[in-house]
């Protein structure tokens, strides 16, 4: 067909499901698409998601701009809910609605940055310099708290000194090799939000 | 999700967003889910305008989901298990249950050990120094001479289970339980005579519940009291029916399923203890054998889950010779160090590094003064997190909203920018045990990465230090498998991937010798899982997710061919892309579905189960082998006897929370040792600081509004315009007693800090009559802090007591006690 998704909404007015509407023999003509005027989504790039927010996992569609090319980078400037997702089919709460305003908050994070003993301000680093610092704090403590054998003279391995919260907004993918890594080094203070 | 896994099987929500609509009753209790889930909540729109179904709402507030409910009764909060014991009793009382099904799937006929009783609030075996009960040895069933439980199916055995539980619900009458949750008895009866009209077969109640029920000193025995309750109505493996966990964030299910926990492994595998030295006996203990004749007791293959997981981890570093890396594990001293016991040895000063990521706990845990003297004596905090978070700058002093002293703290932090949701690929695992696939759509900001960066730049840097200098214990660190394309940033398709498992050699059929899956290939699914290292698998209840066919996480055909609302090939689901868990119970004994026209999910078609779901069950064990559906546990039925499995015993008991408004548990006027959860850790210096009733009158709750998540959308505008302000919510009658008017700005304190808002009053909370005493609630939304776009607001969880439930240790939110003054 002719007209592209969003254009075939817009004529039918109403966020139907396309696959039903399909079904039912309704698939547009081309000579309405003609006799639309141009949508604004057109040029944008449509990309899949889900909202992190509540555990409902709403489907969402996210637009973007940006040529492709190699070195433009794609900016998103408008989510809606995805239509198709069987559970929130197209629509989202005040929460998801405005997920928009949480990629583009001005409270996001740009660099690495330390507060050092005492100070009163952040300082922006490196991530060498920052990843560095981190990992020669966790052997040092680890060499020096890891306990190997408890007063039984039973093998526990395990380090007690230093500990790791979770996050529950994380993919699966970050938080299974969270938990590799973690586990490997011996820790048990280890927690998600499951817990909260 | 501790009550339901000793109950099922598994700890999980049993049914699905969409099932919902198959419901003819909602029961929303410990939880406001229009509120808290609100795109979820429309399915139970769908039920009420397509199938005549009613909602029933049980709060301490008239919230949002209330004010669309058929039939709403208040309820005092912390009093959940004294309502739902009076049910149970009233059913079994007036013989409103559903009887086929209880006698054949439940463990109602099972004979329980005769050293097993219940006195005076406590059941056998109580230790009063340790407030626990460290030998649950008779919580059991009587075992003959092939080690199967005995069984009565007349249920006329005085230690049947059936007969136990009558008797323990028998003090439970509907004149004490009125008593204790203030639920004028009147109302009180309408809705437990509504909830009763299910025990027909094919009449189905869902119970959607939230953090209502979980943060609560008896949290788990609440949810495990809502889990018999549908046990009793035959509503479990039902379409429409089930307990439903409805979960707070997006991936905590996900996080949960991977064990992110402090004494859990990927797929719900445990960590040892320390007298757990023998690898074998480890193994054994979890795989237990069938405790009735032809079960599946499914758990028996655990030995294949854990070493397909060792091996994933671990790779050709593990072998039988060394018992699969078993000492590469950590064992555990005590059941877990979950996070209020992290931060009580943190207070302590026995801690010196911490990570949190995309987590803020100065604002999400309890008693925030705790917290930050805890954080303040740590030599290294590192944050990673999308957004700035107050535990970020705990250090930070900002007028009374955090008042600290900057120059005393010597803690070294680091924060770390990381991406978010937008800006990677990867899956979430939804309430419904959905794995679903996202896609990156933009570049994160500056230089913000990925956590799996992070992680990965952290562990390369270690691992290469103890590979020149040594160090204590390397061997973990330096066999940890990591042949990752590019190793300091593996992608998230080869991690799920991983997570899903392939054969490492080539897998033949044990009888013919015919290669069912060849060396390298992904596996289809965790049946093909082995325990003798030919097979890896990162999270066993993961695999099948992404298989020779691709990634099945991803699929988006929504078809409904049934209209049951099933969409089988949306996504993936754990179990084997199961939709409804239990599913077996949906139909009869014979194998056909309780009621053929509305319920059909599963069913026997003569040779095989099949149906609108994927059966939960062996495929072809035929009604006459008498399998029966619960195959998790090795009883092959469900448990109103929990046995061994809770803190504070087999059936769920109220006990008052910490800080009660009455001071006393009715149910045992005179003994103080059982007002509240005796079997609920308490660390040194926090009892003294729980609150009393004569100096802090008001039974306080805190929640969720629906135009913000958590501590997040603070930093967001349009959220920070919907809701710009911190308040407080107080009934009328109770405003106008304290000469508080909408609008003034009040003082709400605990013992532990203050707060202040503005006065929001309202006809939502009335007060009730409790134990012959007028008790009123104040309702504490959560949102703010002193970093946000919004205006500064006081972290409500200065409040809050520093206790959890007896067996996750999850806080008290819901339940604790305050003063309130006009400022
Ligand atoms: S849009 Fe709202 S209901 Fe849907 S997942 Fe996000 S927060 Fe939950």
């Amino acid at each position: 067909m002719d007209m592209n998704r969003r254009e075939f909404f817009k004529f039918c007015g109403v966020g139907l499901g396309a696959s039903s509407l399909a079904a039912l023999g309704m698939t547009p003509e081309p000579a309405f698409a003609d006799s639309i005027r141009h949508f604004k989504l057109t040029a944008s790039k449509e990309t899949r998601n889900t909202c992190p927010y509540c555990s409902v996992g709403c489907g969402l569609l996210m637009y973007s701009r940006g040529s492709g090319g190699k070195n433009a980078k794609q900016e998103i400037f408008h989510i809606e809910g995805d239509p198709d997702h069987p559970v929130n089919r197209g629509s989202l709460c005040p929460k998801g609605a405005g997920l928009i305003d949480f990629i583009r908050s001005p409270n996001r994070l740009h660099y690495p940055q330390v507060r050092e003993p005492g100070s009163n301000e952040w300082k922006r680093v490196s991530w060498d310099e920052a990843l560095d610092r981190i990992a020669r704090l966790m052997k040092e403590d680890r060499d020096a708290n890891f306990v190997e054998k408890n007063d039984a003279g039973q093998t526990v391995n395990r380090w007690l000194t230093t500990g790791f919260l979770a996050a529950s907004a994380a993919s699966s993918e970050a938080g299974y090799m969270t938990h590799k890594v973690v586990r490997s080094t011996g820790i048990l203070g280890f927690d998600n939000q499951a817990r909260v | 999700m501790a009550g339901l896994a000793p109950t099922f099987g598994r700890g999980a929500m049993t049914n699905h967003w969409n099932d919902i609509k198959n419901a003819n009753l909602v029961l929303v209790m410990g939880g406001n889910a229009a509120e808290a889930h609100p795109v979820g909540f429309k399915w139970v729109t769908e039920a009420k305008a397509h199938n005549q179904a009613k909602l029933v709402v049980v709060d301490p507030r008239f919230t949002r989901t209330a004010s669309v409910a058929d039939l709403y009764a208040p309820i005092r909060t912390g009093s959940d298990i004294a309502f739902l014991g009076g049910l149970i009793h009233y059913l079994l009382d007036t013989d409103q249950i559903q009887h086929e099904y209880v006698r054949n799937y439940t463990d109602m006929p099972f004979i329980v050990k005769e050293g097993f009783s219940f006195a005076d609030g406590l059941y056998n075996g109580y230790d009063a120094d340790s407030r626990s009960y460290p030998d649950k040895s008779e919580w059991d069933y009587e075992l003959d001479e092939n080690g199967h439980a005995r069984v009565d199916p007349t249920l006329s055995h005085p230690r049947c289970v059936y007969q136990l539980m009558k008797k323990h619900y028998s003090r439970y009458t509907p004149e004490l339980v009125s008593q204790i949750c203030g639920t004028p008895l009147k109302r009180m009866m309408q809705v437990w005579d509504t909830i009763a009209e299910t025990a027909v077969p094919g009449k189905t109640m869902t119970i959607l519940y939230a953090l209502g029920w979980t943060q609560h000193s008896v949290g788990s025995q609440m949810i495990r009291a809502g889990a018999m309750l549908q046990l009793l109505l035959g509503n479990i493996g039902m379409p429409g029916g089930g307990v439903n966990a409805l979960r707070g964030h997006s991936n905590i299910q996900g996080l949960t399923d991977l064990g992110l926990l402090s004494n859990l492994l990927p797929g719900y595998l445990t960590l040892p203890r320390d007298n757990e030295q023998d690898y074998n006996a480890y193994i054994a203990k979890r795989a237990p054998q069938a405790l009735r004749p032809g079960q599946l007791s499914y758990w028996q293959n655990y030995g294949k889950f854990h070493v397909s997981l060792m091996k994933a981890w671990y790779g050709d570093a593990v072998s039988a010779e060394n018992n699969w890396g078993y000492d590469w594990l950590p064992k555990l001293d005590v059941p877990m160090y979950d996070v209020l016991k992290v931060f009580d040895m943190m207070y302590e000063g026995k801690m010196n590094g911490y990570f949190c990521q995309g987590f803020n706990p100065i604002a999400a845990f309890p008693n925030k003064a705790k917290i930050s003297a805890a954080l303040s004596k740590l030599k290294y905090l590192v944050v990673m997190d999308p957004l700035t978070t107050e535990t970020s700058e705990f250090w930070r002093q900002v007028d009374d909203y955090n008042d600290v002293d900057t120059a005393s703290i010597q803690t070294t932090v680091f924060r770390l920018p990381t991406t978010c949701f937008a800006e990677e690929n990867g899956s979430l695992v939804n309430s419904s045990r959905w794995l679903q696939w996202h896609w990156k759509g933009a570049e994160p900001p500056g230089e913000a990465r990925p956590d799996v960066f992070i992680m990965g730049g952290l562990f390369h840097r270690l691992r290469a230090m103890y590979q020149q200098d040594g160090g204590a214990f390397p061997d973990p660190i330096l066999n940890l498998d990591w042949s990752y394309e590019r190793p300091d940033e593996p992608t998230p398709e080869e991690i799920a991937r991983e997570f899903n498992g392939k054969a490492l050699v080539d897998l033949k059929d044990p009888n013919t010798g015919e290669v069912l899956v060849k060396a390298g290939q992904q596996l289809s699914g965790f049946g093909q899982l082995r325990d003798d290292g030919s097979t890896a698998s990162g999270c066993w209840l993961f695999c099948g997710s992404w298989t020779e066919d691709g990634n099945l996480m991803a699929r988006r055909d929504n078809s409904d061919p049934y209209d049951m609302g099933q969409t089988l090939g949306w996504a993936w689901s754990w179990p084997a892309n199961r939709r409804i868990l239990y599913n077996r119970a949906s139909a009869d004994p014979s194998g056909q579905p309780w009621d053929d026209e509305h319920k059909r999910l599963v069913w026997w078609d003569g040779s095989k189960w099949t149906g609108t779901d994927v059966p939960d069950f062996a495929a072809r064990s035929a009604p006459e082998d008498n399998m029966n559906p619960f195959i998790m546990n090795p009883e092959g039925v469900a448990r109103f006897f929990a046995r061994g499995n809770m803190a504070e015993g087999p059936f769920p008991e109220h006990y008052e929370p910490f800080e009660t408004p009455i001071g006393r548990n009715p149910l045992h006027p005179n003994s103080a040792a059982v007002t509240s959860n005796p079997a609920s850790r308490v660390f040194r210096n926090d009892m003294e600081v729980f609150g009393r009733a004569d100096e802090f009158p008001h039974a306080a709750t805190t929640y969720r509004l629906t135009e913000h998540f958590h501590y997040w959308t603070k930093h967001n505008r349009l959220n920070s315009i919907a809701q710009p302000q911190q308040f407080v919510e107080l009934g009328e009658v109770m405003a106008s007693e304290l000469g508080i008017k909408a609008g003034d700005r009040v003082r709400v304190s605990s013992n532990r800090g203050f707060i202040e808002a503005v006065a929001v009053v309202t006809k939502r909370i009335r007060p009730l009559q409790v134990d012959g005493k007028t008790v009123h609630h104040v309702g504490i939304p959560l949102h703010w802090g002193f970093v946000e776009v919004a205006k500064n607001g006081y972290i409500t969880n200065t409040l809050t007591p520093f206790v959890g439930d007896g067996n996750t240790n999850t806080p008290e939110y819901k339940s604790f006690l305050v003063n309130v003054e006009k400022v």
